[in-house]
């Protein structure tokens, strides 16, 4: 065990991961001797050579179409978007390619091993074009596998379950905790699983369920109620594509009630397909109404950070309105 | 000169524009109509049997597009696109690759296709989209592909396979392997910024790939000189800093020798080289487009007299390469071929309902197994409502 922050897991994983298997190479905007804006690629150029660890021009479009590419051949791309905001030049290439590669070829040819890293998420005094959580736009997409960790142990582990994936993913990584987010991380090559979602509390009366900067915000709520005497289960649901019905609708069959937190808006989040599911699923046990506590549905604001996001106190009283319903 | 701006500094003192068209591109031409060659031009070295496996590469192209857009008015196939007029562009830069270079196309290139092996059968399953086609009846009509003989799966979105063959260059080239990626696009595609995306990426980090731009004058009913201002395609070659090349694309000979030309520098050099085709789209956009509403009968007629396969059956007969005869007998075989193909393919069961999920991911998520048990139980209640796959579950 080592105490890591989440950029030195990242780092650490991709490490492992490029001394493990020739096939996996690094790239993005700044990525290569730099090291990356935020720093995830350090000294990889250093250690693998510039044919492996490299910067590309400015253009998330090549970059997603250039790992196409490369994983049809059989490698392992492992390719920067510098931050969430700007993926969406990339939307064709990623949408209309690498999740349809394997399916409309019938298999003659797939981009496994493809992996789209890219910082989503607030909290940095970043407006509207570097807090953006667009997980929702591509959890619509058959094919695609979105994943999102809590802290650098799990990025680590889920990050090296990416890249071994035989299926594309999208790795969206929480900007606001590369630094302030620091664990201890064993040292060696260890895999976490993609499509679980983890119960990192037990309780009785509501199920509270969030993922990625979320989580530490949402166990400062559940504290909040616990104190006040509300029992609350803590699921981190850690991918949202594909995601774990079964282990939320257990839950929520136990505790009659769901708490549903995401940074995005509102309207389209994914809560929402979360929320339908689970009523048709849980839908005798239910004691109050599903209830989410999101971003509001404008772009994301700066001045008025605070007031727009999905805190604890807001989240907070979502659990007690459950309860009290 | 060397300066942080990547940009040569040479210094004039008075104000002056450079033009686009200061840079004359030429256009290599070999072959004749009559079937000689031009003065002063020399037969790329090509042996008789490479000689005839073009020529009758680009017969059977012709007479399958020829049968197909038949069967699709006859409403046997939902939708096809010929390659009148351009068979010689990816029939001849087809057969100066090696086969194992990847061949990423547009969708107008059954050309190269054919030239790398696919069948009469495999040509009709996937146009029938049965349970025999590679890809499980899942795209329209014309979207090939096959592993096995390098042919990357056909997409629709335009432009899109050009970064990735960028891409698939550069892992070619850093496995060590003695190959090259030709990406083939139209100049219309070529407005989509993958296309500058694709071409600078596999300039700045050297991709061993072969840009083949099919300019043929259309984009559906758009003309080029509604699509770009600048000389061509070619020139943008130059802009990204790349080799150019712009060829006759109705002239096999041509087209052979520059690709031949490209493909050896882009391997000793790891670097891509842009090639320009110029020839016209004879035919239809699509069996959907009906090119009367955009082109005049005077201008096609015009093209029409430069058959690129009508100039290579000239100098095949000259070489004394062809039979006469024969070659008569065995198109009109062709033709008998084709339709019994036809007939086989269009009686071959549609794929099972298990491909309905399955690809999706290299696995079925627990979701779609979910969905799918659903889904066959609402089958086996309204069995008539779903014909293909009710008898078979």
């Amino acid at each position: 065990m080592a105490k890591m922050n989440m950029l030195q897991a990242i780092n650490n994983a991709l490490d492992l991961a490029m001394a493990k298997d020739d096939g996996v190479v690094c790239f993005g905007e700044d990525v290569g001797h730099f090291g990356g804006v935020f720093r995830a690629t350090s000294k990889l150029q250093e250690k693998y050579g510039k044919a492996r660890c490299f910067n590309t021009p400015l253009t998330e479009q090549g970059i997603a179409g250039f790992a196409n590419g490369m994983a049809a051949q059989g490698m392992k791309p492992v390719a920067e978007i510098q931050f969430a905001d700007y993926i969406f030049p990339a939307f064709d290439q990623i949408v209309n390619e690498t999740a349809k590669f394997r399916y409309r070829s019938g298999n003659e040819f797939n981009v496994g091993g493809l992996v789209f890293r890219t910082p989503y998420g607030g909290g940095i005094a970043g407006g509207h074009y570097h807090s953006q959580s667009p997980e929702a736009y591509f959890a619509h997409t058959p094919g695609l596998k979105i994943v999102v960790p809590r802290n650098p142990h799990q990025a680590k582990g889920l990050l090296l379950a990416s890249i071994n994936c035989p299926d594309p993913v999208i790795f969206f990584e929480p900007k606001k905790l590369y630094r302030a987010s620091v664990g201890e991380v064993p040292e060696e090559y260890y895999e976490l699983p993609i499509g679980q979602a983890e119960v990192m509390k037990i309780g009785t009366q509501v199920t509270v369920l969030a993922w990625g900067a979320q989580m530490e915000i949402v166990e400062k709520a559940v504290e909040m109620a616990e104190a006040i005497g509300i029992s609350c289960e803590l699921i981190d649901l850690r991918s949202i594509l594909p995601w774990d019905v079964d282990t939320v609708a257990e839950s929520v069959k136990k505790t009659g009630r769901l708490v549903i937190n995401h940074e995005a808006p509102l309207t389209g989040g994914f809560a929402g397909e979360i929320a339908a599911t689970i009523q048709q699923r849980c839908f005798l046990h239910l004691e109050s109404p599903i209830l989410r506590v999101c971003g509001l549905d404008t772009p994301y604001p700066l001045a008025l950070e605070k007031e727009y996001v999905a805190d604890h106190l807001k989240t907070f009283e979502a659990i007690k309105a459950s309860v009290n319903f | 000169m060397t300066n942080p701006n990547n940009a040569t500094i040479s210094t004039v003192h008075q104000a002056e524009f450079t033009s686009g068209h200061a840079l004359q591109i030429p256009t290599l031409r070999i072959l004749q109509d009559d079937g000689t060659l031009y003065a002063g031009a020399t037969a790329p070295e090509l042996d008789q049997a490479t000689a005839l496996k073009m020529y009758q590469t680009m017969t059977f192209i012709r007479v399958l597009d020829e049968r197909m857009l038949g069967a699709q008015r006859q409403g046997r196939i939902s939708f096809y696109m010929q390659c009148l007029g351009e068979e010689a562009a990816t029939v001849g830069s087809a057969a100066a690759l090696d086969d194992a270079d990847m061949i990423m196309a547009q969708y107008r290139e059954q050309g190269a296709l054919r030239y790398r092996g696919f069948t009469l059968e495999q040509f009709m399953n996937q146009l029938f989209s049965n349970e025999k086609d590679l890809g499980k009846g899942r795209q329209m009509p014309v979207h090939y592909g096959s592993n096995a003989i390098h042919y990357m799966t056909i997409s629709s979105p335009l432009g899109t396979q050009i970064p990735q063959a960028a891409g698939y260059a550069y892992a070619q080239k850093l496995r060590g392997l003695p190959n090259v990626t030709i990406c083939y696009f139209g100049e219309g595609a070529a407005s989509e910024g993958d296309f500058h995306a694709g071409l600078n990426m596999a300039a700045v980090h050297k991709a061993p790939v072969l840009f083949f731009c099919r300019n043929n004058g259309y984009a559906i009913s758009t003309p080029a000189n509604e699509q770009f201002k600048g000389d061509g395609i070619a020139c943008r070659g130059v802009g990204y800093g790349m080799k150019t090349i712009r060829v006759d694309g109705a002239d096999i000979l041509a087209v052979y020798q520059a690709t031949k030309m490209a493909r050896e520098y882009a391997l000793a050099h790891n670097e891509p080289v842009l090639l320009e085709s110029i020839a016209y789209r004879l035919g239809a956009h699509s069996s959907s487009d009906d090119p009367s509403g955009y082109r005049s009968k005077e201008e096609e007629e015009l093209w029409r007299k430069n058959d690129p396969i009508s100039r290579f059956r000239l100098f095949l007969l000259q070489k004394g390469w062809l039979d006469d005869e024969a070659d008569k007998a065995a198109t009109e075989q062709l033709r008998q071929d084709i339709l019994e193909a036809l007939k086989v393919a269009e009686k071959i069961a549609k794929p099972g309902i298990e491909h309905l999920i399955s690809d999706v991911y290299a696995e079925p998520i627990p979701e779609l197994e979910r969905q799918l048990a659903d889904l066959k139980e609402h089958i086996r209640k309204y069995p008539d409502a779903y014909p293909i796959t009710s008898g078979r579950m």
